[in-house]
């Protein structure tokens, strides 16, 4: 019987994904520092939808739960979906949106492994259509809040009734949000990134979490759980990008590292767009995929009817993969191209 | 890149290479284990077992009978067509059988064996080296077919076939390969380290056979003791003089023992998929065949032995210099006994190697190394997880391949799919299934694949020469009608003539021609309705990629049954007959 190699040397899947859930941590802390504990409760709330989700889901198709709930797939989408909603949203509308994603976007295409689009991008798009309102209500960080808000307050927002005047009192225009509404109203963007939300970089305290995001990117470059071309060049022509179009009009477009430092930039380029299952395979396609979506990302943001624009960019890209990994087959050894 | 790399590389003093090396893993090696002994000796076996089946190519024809009487280094088997390989009698002794027999082989079915009962004199035959230099090259091939030297790397290829030059192929740089890239292998190090003055006298013959102008020696980076004894032996040699004669350090990084890898890595060039490496003039050879060349020339020795690495689950891992045919079980013993736990014995390395289907199977000439293994050595694989597309089998394939694509193409039986793929480039070196963390058996995906495939295609090769058959009948038989047709008509006009001779006298007789003519019109006519058969009867959609398994089978389904019909039309036109 040939049953070689008898040799395996790899990480399974499931000590992939803790470590990814690892490189998030950072993140986490930074959260819990800037907008206060809520964000944990948010994360419990996810995981806990998305454990159950998954579970029902293999229990309905009839495929063993534990080795796939063990997997940490589940959870890792939960996690950057919470990490994705604003803070303080309505404990409905993370189940909502993680059910959404496990359910619809993952188990009914055919669970871990098949899945065409990003779910957790797909659970932000759903909640982002559906409750917009909300999903652009981002409250102010900590610092910046008038009234600072305990522990017991944010549950209260969490599970309380929702109350959009309440959350009026305590929410603030993030910085992408604001540029977008102050240029409508020809404001230069010198002006404009006076305001209190704006921090050194991209927003104030936000940039905190963009920091650690990063931070959290680079342990999974070390560990080699992913390589560097979708996060380099999902960066580098975001910022490209940024670059020309504020040499052009400096009053009306920001600089290339307001883009790189606000919005889902960070958590994008490291966590999002690293998704191996619904991405491209081969090095060149990854590069285009990243290029693909920093491009649409910018051209979201500037021109586009919503503040940031990397849920809907990595969603029009996943759906181009089959495409992209065609046309990038590497040369095979021996072979002409 | 690569410039740059090789710049940092050959700074640091790491390595020669010429270009940096693409894809490949590097597992724990393990070959400390086994290569701290020098290279022992067995005691003669009592019973040795040679399958007929040693080598790549034609089974060779027994010279010997049950009974027979036979010295060391007689020939009992001789090289059959292109492709094949002798085999000797390794020790002296008599034939006791010629029967099916257990064989190291991944099948782990019988074939065909010489089973010598060992007399223990160990009494040579007659034998002389060959004044090699002054002799004609043909004849010295000629000689070689009667040598029974095969690659001892593990592919088992007759060296005589690879020895052979023509006007096409113009061998201007050996390759040797002294890589030994799959972890636990040590015998050809040990060989390096011990016998490195004779490996070179092997250079010598084969460098002189082909002519080449430069001999290159790959070794890895991690058997520093080799490549030290090969520099000081290449130091010493008269080809030193005549040629570049020069010892290349790798990195070590399976696989880069693989000849068109080692070759890339010594010499930049990339044997094209669909040439031989000596069409753009390189050969290639394990030392240890090299050392089998110099003990054939300059002793008069054929192939008896090789040096086996014993190593895993023994008390005592060595290498051995074994006697082909001797019981895996001896050599298990020498090594001071399998341990507690064993439950599965490889020949090979881990990465390529394959189970054996008993201890009590013979070494032969492919057999490098045997790993006796326990579930501590190798544990078993945890049951695979759907692939996630994570591309690391992509990132470690040392030929570009996409084996995750691969994979899915294979699982689904989407065989065209597969085969632009290009599935037939993959070496098989086992990398991918390495890496992958959802361990899925992706090696045996590709091997199912290939076999679908050839299946496929030998079955898709019947049907058309069945259809052909059958198309040939059918003009046969209508070409028999008309020729009727025409007789008939001949019988009738030359009635007439006859009849017309009594009246007139002598008229010129144009007979034949309108009876030729008749004759190719309706020949013509055969051949158009039998082409308008051909293009009905064409297969369907042979090389339509269609990505769904049921389309494949109706297709399948479709030959099939076009086939039968074929046969069936064949087998009632006998029966008319």
């Amino acid at each position: 019987m040939s049953r070689s190699p008898y040799l395996t040397s790899a990480p399974s899947v499931s000590v992939i994904m803790i470590k990814v859930l690892l490189a998030l941590l950072p993140a986490v802390a930074a959260y819990v520092w800037v907008f206060g504990p809520s964000i944990l409760v948010m994360l419990i709330l996810a995981s806990i939808t998305a454990l159950s989700a998954e579970a029902l889901m293999l229990k309905l198709r009839n495929r063993p739960i534990k080795p796939f709930l063990m997997d940490g797939s589940a959870l890792l989408t939960a996690w950057l979906l919470a990490l994705s909603l604003p803070p303080l949203a309505p404990w409905w509308l993370v189940v909502v949106g993680t059910f959404f994603a496990i359910v619809i976007a993952k188990q009914l295409y055919g669970g871990l492994g098949y899945n065409p689009f990003n779910p957790a991008m797909v659970g932000y798009a759903v909640l982002l259509i559906s409750f917009p309102v909300i999903m652009t209500h981002w409250p102010a960080p900590i610092e910046l809040a008038q009234a600072k808000l305990s522990f017991a307050n944010q549950l209260e927002y969490i599970f309380g009734a929702s109350n959009s005047m309440n959350l009026d009192a305590v929410s603030m225009a993030t910085p992408l949000d604001y540029l977008k509404t102050q240029l409508t109203l020809h404001h230069s963007v010198q002006d404009i990134v006076s305001a209190a939300q704006f921090g050194l970089l991209g927003a104030k305290g936000g940039e905190l979490i963009v920091g650690a995001y990063l931070i959290g990117g680079l342990y999974l470059l070390q560990q080699r759980l992913i390589t560097w071309h979708l996060p380099i060049a999902f960066l580098a022509v975001l910022a490209l990008m940024a670059g020309a179009f504020y040499l052009a009009d400096p009053t009306r477009f920001a600089n290339p590292l307001f883009h790189l430092f606000t919005g889902a930039s960070m958590l994008g380029a490291f966590f999002i767009i690293t998704d191996p299952v619904s991405g491209p395979t081969t090095p060149k396609g990854k590069l285009v995929f990243a290029a693909g979506i920093a491009v649409l990302t910018y051209l979201i943001r500037v021109y586009g009817g919503y503040p940031d624009g990397v849920a809907f960019s990595v969603l029009l890209m996943n759906m181009c993969v089959p495409l992209i990994d065609a046309w990038t087959q590497p040369r095979v050894f021996g072979h002409q191209k | 890149m690569s410039s740059l790399f090789n710049i940092v590389k050959q700074g640091l003093g790491f390595s020669d290479a010429q270009v940096a090396v693409t894809g490949g893993v590097h597992p724990p090696e393990h070959k400390q284990e086994s290569s701290s002994q020098p290279i022992g000796y067995l005691a003669l076996p009592k019973r040795l077992v040679l399958p007929l089946r040693q080598h790549v190519g034609t089974l060779p024809k027994i010279l010997v009978n049950v009974g027979d009487t036979v010295l060391k280094g007689q020939l009992l088997a001789e090289a059959e067509g292109n492709i094949s390989a002798a085999i000797h009698a390794p020790t002296s002794g008599t034939i006791a059988a010629i029967e099916d027999a257990l064989i190291p082989h991944p099948s782990g079915l019988p074939d065909r064996c010489l089973i010598i009962d060992v007399d223990g004199k160990d009494e040579w035959i007659a034998h002389l080296s060959l004044d090699w230099r002054t002799q004609d090259k043909t004849k010295l091939l000629e000689s070689l077919r009667k040598s029974g030297i095969v690659g001892l790397g593990g592919a088992a290829f007759p060296t005589q076939v690879k020895l052979r030059t023509s006007a096409r192929t113009h061998v201007n740089t050996l390759v040797i390969n002294a890589a030994e890239c799959e972890p636990y292998i040590t015998c050809d190090d040990m060989l390096m380290r011990e016998r490195a003055e004779q490996i070179l006298r092997g250079i010598e013959v084969a460098q002189y056979l082909l002519g080449a102008k430069e001999c290159l020696i790959g070794i890895e980076d991690n058997k520093p003791e080799a490549a030290e004894a090969m520099r000081l032996a290449c130091a010493s040699s008269p080809l030193n003089q005549e040629v570049t004669l020069k010892v290349i350090v790798v990195p070590t990084q399976y696989p880069s023992g693989d000849a068109r890898q080692l070759i890339r890595l010594l010499t930049g060039i990339e044997v094209p998929a669909d040439k031989r490496s000596t069409e753009v003039g390189l050969q290639c050879f394990n030392v240890a065949t090299l050392l089998a060349l110099h003990r054939y020339f300059d002793h008069g020795e054929p192939a008896l032995s090789r040096i086996v690495t014993i190593t895993g689950n023994v008390k005592k891992p060595a290498n051995y210099e074994v006697l082909f045919g001797t019981p895996v079980t001896d050599l298990i013993q020498a090594a001071g006994g399998a341990l507690a736990g064993t439950n599965d014995y490889i020949m090979g390395g881990p990465m390529m190697g394959f189970s054996l289907p008993s201890a009590d199977v013979p070494i032969t000439k492919a057999a490098n190394c045997i790993i006796v293994s326990s579930p501590n050595l190798f544990a078993p694989v945890p049951p695979a997880m759907p692939c996630i597309r994570c591309a690391r089998c992509a990132d470690v394939c040392p030929v570009s391949l996409q084996p995750q694509e691969l994979y899915w193409f294979s699982k689904s039986s989407n065989l065209e799919k597969a085969r632009e793929y290009k599935l037939f480039d993959c070496i098989e070196c086992g990398c991918c299934t390495y890496a992958c963390p959802s361990n899925i058996p992706l090696v045996q995906y590709y091997r199912f694949a290939k076999s679908e495939i050839i299946a496929q295609d030998r079955s898709k090769e019947a049907a058309d020469l069945a259809r052909e058959r059958n198309e040939f009948r059918l003009m046969r038989i209508e070409r028999e009608k008309q020729e009727r047709a025409v007789k008939h008509a001949q019988k009738a006009v030359g009635a007439k003539v006859e009849a017309d001779k009594a009246s007139t006298n002598e008229t010129p007789i144009s007979v034949d021609d309108p009876a030729m003519e008749a004759k190719k019109a309706a020949i013509a006519a055969a051949i158009e309705r039998a082409k308008a058969q051909k293009k009905s009867l064409a297969p369907q959609n042979v090389s339509d990629p269609s990505p769904s398994v049921q389309a494949e089978m109706i297709e399948i389904d479709a030959r099939r049954e076009a086939a039968k019909i074929a046969v069936n039309e064949q087998a009632s036109s006998q029966d008319e007959k």
